[in-house]
């Protein structure tokens, strides 16, 4: 199939429509508003629903609506707006009910601004409101990965009856690309014994509440643990980037990894044996990737563009606390090649 | 004369049938029920009219009433 | 006349309202308007945490609970995904009114095609009452222990008043305090019912309803004080009906 030159946010939004998602809820926020403009448009054409709600905590209880009556149901968002939906992600994992939201993140707390950032590492991975949940998060580094794992993720929170969050930025999601897009699809929303609808005679009420009604609250958390071990086992995903015989190992997602894949090459082409884990899904994390390193390995280097350094603590965990995390990040800019080398120079010095 | 059907074990006691029956068929039984609630009962020698006033008003579907 | 409890009605569970609530009314009320107009095969109904939700026990209908708030936008998504649905939303004042005042009123503007039945009962019920957007002025709740006061805690939301400028298809307020007013709540439905299967958009229903336990009355009294007060405040009756102007 011919690739179409197509923006990260519309590869994404195209593409979840090809999933036979049919249902959008959202209110606009950069930069993730082009979903939003895209789908008000396109969703006419494949005869789908798409609301400008009137803020994003409609967005997300709109979706819930939808989702629980068995539509492919999508939300998106960026950062503060990502915030607000937090309580809806909470009831849509309590209550096992599929849905797919994007956030194409920013930079900064409270307003940040809205500059290419990877601001919600934190709140991405560790269930970003209240109770006990997480939920599958991919992070696409290309406008082709955008299409790819809006595609994806619908099959995924069918799979396990689990919101999934495609996390992006407002790099992926703004610049342009060749892209291939996936097939059209058409989903059936009676493909699912739980999904809400009129009840006929004859047939049990079908309620969406917090599942430990329907399981028991005894048996409840076993259910859960087993969901989480589940996930862990079987989507962790990452890609290797000449780790075989790497010293230094950057630890990189999204458009960071694709700075640190040029450092990379640049670095080899010195001599300098560096090498890359990018997490593709941030969670669960790859700690599988973690665990294939040789012993040559003398030190990691986590890049993200963000303060704090978020997701240091999980390259630390995932390593055994073996060997030593470096942090290098960019604030209000992109994460710099040249600046990435240097680093790396001084780690090999060190360690 | 219409019938009374009054399903005591569900009852809460809130006594809504007492205060709206126009002939004043249903009273206090002064007994308490499974759920610890004083349940109402039916004043036999009252003639229910069949207005179903209490079977609009009872929050707890006790009461049906036949012809 | 026979008067049977409706097969809507579940017998097999009891909802564990207080005695004399209005919720167990309301949901008699909603059983006979559905198999009154033979629609018991498509209803939906969407719940709101607290007081309310135990309306799953007291209906066989499937249903969702929504997130407290949240119960008129997660229905609207409910009826898009499902068009031929008859959905029923079924908030209290606090939620319709308070924290989800913005899609209740965004619901009406955008004219989506669900009912919203709002359980009015002055309070907030379930966290022990505490003073909610419809609580009279002068009316003592657990945070308003010396009576709403409308310098300090603002005015009550009547929501005939701030709907009225939207082109919504219906808006009554009922009460459950009486059989004749509850005959009136089940008719209300019945019509935005209908006005529903026409296609003619967003239906709101408010229902005065008793709360004896956080009123601090006997379920008479409580009835009572529907009469004399709340239905002073919260006049009864149609606002808007906008018959046959299907969207």
């Amino acid at each position: 199939m011919a690739k179409e030159l197509l923006k990260g946010n519309q590869a994404f939004a195209e593409a979840c429509l090809r999933a036979g998602c049919r249902f959008f809820s959202g209110y606009p926020i950069t930069p993730q508003s082009d979903i939003l403009e895209y789908l008000c448009w396109r969703m006419d054409e494949v005869g789908g629903q798409c609301v400008q709600t009137e803020s994003e905590l409609a967005g997300i209880n709109m979706v819930f609506g939808a989702a629980a009556a068995g539509a492919r149901a999508l939300t998106t968002t960026s950062g503060p707006g990502f915030s607000l939906k937090q309580e809806g992600i909470s009831y849509l994992c309590a209550s096992d009910v599929p849905a797919v939201i994007a956030d194409v993140m920013r930079i900064g707390a409270g307003l940040g601004d809205i500059f290419m950032g990877q601001g919600d590492y934190w709140q991405l991975t560790r269930g970003g409101g209240h109770g006990d949940y997480r939920t599958i998060v991919l992070a696409p580094a290309s406008c082709q990965e955008m299409a790819d794992f809006g595609y994806m993720a619908f099959d995924l929170a069918e799979k396990y009856r689990h919101p999934v969050i495609v996390a992006s930025d407002a790099n992926i999601g703004q610049m342009m690309e060749g892209v291939e897009l996936p097939e059209m699809k058409e989903h059936d929303p009676d493909t699912f014994d739980w999904a809400i609808r009129p009840r006929q005679e004859g047939e049990k009420q079908r309620v969406i509440w917090n599942r430990f009604w329907d399981i028991g609250e005894k048996e409840y958390p076993d259910y859960l643990r087993a969901k989480y071990a589940q996930m862990e086992e079987e989507e962790q995903r990452w890609e290797e980037v000449m780790t075989d015989d790497a010293e230094i190992v950057i630890v990189a997602y999204g458009i960071s990894s694709r700075v640190a894949k040029s450092a990379i090459i640049r670095a080899r082409e010195e001599g300098i044996k560096l090498g890359m884990i990018r997490p593709v899904t941030l969670w669960p994390y790859p700690k599988k990737a973690f665990e294939k390193l040789g012993p040559q390995v003398k030190a990691f280097l986590d890049i993200e563009m963000n303060i704090l350094g978020q997701m240091t603590d999980d390259v630390v965990l995932a390593s055994g606390n073996k060997l030593p995390v470096e942090f290098y990040g960019e604030y209000w800019s992109v994460i710099d090649e040249n600046k990435i080398i240097e680093r790396v120079k001084e780690m090999l010095k060190k360690y | 004369m219409a019938k009374v059907k009054l399903d005591t074990s569900r009852c809460k006691g809130c006594f809504l049938c007492v205060k709206v029956c126009p002939k004043g068929v249903f009273v206090p039984s002064k007994e308490l029920g499974e759920k610890g609630f004083e349940m109402v009962c039916m004043d036999e020698s009252k003639e229910c009219v069949g207005c179903g006033s209490c079977f609009k008003m009872c929050p707890d579907y006790c009461i049906e009433i036949e012809e | 006349m026979e008067f049977k409890i409706p097969h809507d009605i579940d017998m097999t569970q009891q909802a564990s309202w207080c005695p004399g609530c209005g919720h167990g009314i309301i949901c008699h009320a909603i059983a006979q308007a559905a198999e009154e107009l033979g629609v018991s095969d498509r209803i939906v109904t969407v719940d709101d945490v607290a007081c309310g939700q135990f309306a799953q026990y007291a209906l066989k209908y499937n249903s969702i609970m929504g997130a407290h708030g949240r119960v008129v936008a997660t229905a609207a998504g409910v009826k898009r995904a499902r068009p031929d649905a008859l959905v029923i939303s079924h908030p209290g004042d606090g939620s319709a009114y308070s924290i989800g005042i913005e899609s209740t009123l965004y619901c009406a503007l955008r004219n989506e095609n669900i009912l919203t039945i709002v359980v009015n009962n002055s309070v907030f019920g379930m966290t022990g009452g505490q003073m909610s957007p419809t609580s009279l002025v002068g009316m003592k709740t657990a945070t308003s222990p010396f009576g709403r006061d409308p310098k300090k805690n603002g005015t009550p939301v009547d929501i005939t008043k701030l709907l009225a400028g939207t082109e919504m298809a219906y808006l009554a307020r009922c009460a459950v305090n009486t059989p004749a007013n509850v005959e009136k709540t089940k008719n209300a439905i019945k019509k935005a019912l209908t006005k529903q299967m026409n296609g003619e958009g967003f239906c709101l229903v408010e229902v005065l309803s008793p709360c004896p336990t956080n009123w601090g009355m006997t379920p008479e009294q409580a009835c009572e004080y529907v009469k004399t007060t709340q239905s002073v405040a919260f006049p009864l009756g149609e606002y808007i009906d906008r018959e046959g102007e299907a969207k």
